[in-house]
């Protein structure tokens, strides 16, 4: 239990998806323009982790990893599908996010309109394939200490574009050198974001 | 042939895609603290999109719209598993280095983007140059951001020692934050405010 409460708090706050590993730095720049959008992709980013890791995390430890396969047959125990796991995950990851398309317009239409044209682009958010890399890495021992994982990963990301939208917005009214206008100063602002980040490592769970 | 030419500079300074485009800054980042890595990083990031870019132009014209992002996603993913092989047998050390960020490079927007802006509009050999342009353009700012963070927060260069042992018996210090992944993101800072410019003329 502990462990698994550490391993949310360190997702948060030492690993952050986008200060310690540039991870979907990409919609992080272009949407963290006003808080409320920023903060309707950081949720949904959010779910389609708590969603795609846990999966990924059960492909990777019954079928893809060095003897997972060895519940169909013995014959099997060593064998490795490691390699396929990178064109496995993208896979499972464009399903899920359409899937979870889908549900979302038929249940809920209006956070469907709220999220918007994000959701299909979180497909090809870097964040969630990171995620799931990071998850094979990792050796967790349950899958509740990958969803844990993967909960923690959406709620750093969050944190961190709902903080940038607020700094972008507040921003707008500072007077800032012309050439360094727009993307010039997000990059500054995220550097010194990570910075002030940084201050978490010295919190050992 | 001028015009082809052009496919492959402009991405290098006006058309960039990480300085300009703000295109694909996801994954790559992370690799930059040392030279080797970046530029290992660098050429698979090219390869990748130069041969995505390619086989989708091929394709392009039997693609339906409705699935080509997972058409897209499929052709990349295949090649990005072929350049991690690629490096595992070959550089062993620098693809233990990379880790997980060989396997981002699926997820790179620089790749998707060129897919989707260029390669599915475009014929096979310009789809081909406009990919490694881009591919370039990428590595050059890696490659920038490598130089100076090694430099910097190790005083080496591809492991060298550059600055000489003088220097620091005179009292200097490297610089432990350029090592640290925020210093990534303020170089590049600098590096738009150095070019912009450039494209104002």
């Amino acid at each position: 239990m502990m462990d698994t409460l550490g391993i949310f708090f360190r997702s948060i706050f030492i690993d952050n998806m986008v200060f310690a590993y540039f991870l979907g730095m990409c919609s992080f720049l272009a949407v963290s323009k006003n808080v409320k959008t920023s903060f309707g992709l950081g949720i949904a980013v959010t779910f389609v982790l708590i969603v795609t890791v846990p999966v990924n995390y059960l492909l990777d430890r019954y079928v893809l990893s060095e003897g997972a396969l060895a519940w169909i047959s013995p014959a099997f125990a060593d064998v490795s599908l490691d390699f396929l796991s990178f064109i496995l995950f993208i896979a499972i990851i464009a399903a899920i996010v359409q899937i979870l398309e889908m549900i979302i317009e038929k249940f809920s239409p209006a956070l469907y309109n709220s999220l918007g044209i994000f959701l299909p682009l979180i497909a090809v958010n870097c964040a969630i394939l990171g995620a799931s890399l990071f998850m094979q890495g990792k050796d967790f021992t349950s899958v509740g200490q990958s969803l844990a994982y993967g909960f923690g990963s959406g709620i750093g990301w969050l944190l961190a574009i709902v903080g940038m939208a607020a700094i972008r917005e507040k921003i707008r009214y500072s007077k800032i050198p012309k050439r360094l206008q727009g993307t010039g100063i997000a990059f500054i602002i995220t550097g010194l974001m990570g910075i002030a980040f940084m201050a978490f490592l010295g919190i050992s769970f | 042939m001028s015009n082809n030419l052009k496919l492959i500079t402009a991405p290098l300074r006006k058309a960039n895609p990480i300085t300009v485009l703000i295109l694909g800054i996801c994954s790559a980042l992370a690799v930059t603290a040392k030279l080797k890595p970046a530029i290992v990083m660098a050429l698979s990031v090219t390869v990748v999109t130069a041969l995505s870019n390619l086989v989708i132009s091929l394709l392009r014209k039997g693609i339906p719209a409705k699935i080509r992002i997972i058409v897209q996603l499929i052709v990349v993913a295949t090649l990005v598993i072929l350049v991690d092989q690629f490096l595992k047998a070959f550089v062993y050390d620098v693809s233990k280095q990379l880790s997980v960020f060989v396997g981002l490079i699926i997820t790179n927007c620089i790749v998707m983007g060129r897919l989707e802006a260029f390669a599915m509009s475009h014929k096979p050999w310009e789809s081909l140059l406009d990919g490694i342009g881009n591919g370039l353009g990428y590595g050059s700012i890696l490659v920038i951001v490598a130089f100076f963070r090694e430099l910097l927060g190790s005083g080496t260069l591809f492991g060298f020692r550059v600055i000489p042992q003088g220097l620091y018996d005179f009292g200097y210090v490297n610089n432990g934050l350029m090592i640290l992944p925020p210093m990534a993101l303020i170089i590049i800072g600098i590096i738009i405010w150095l070019q912009k410019p450039e494209e104002e003329k």
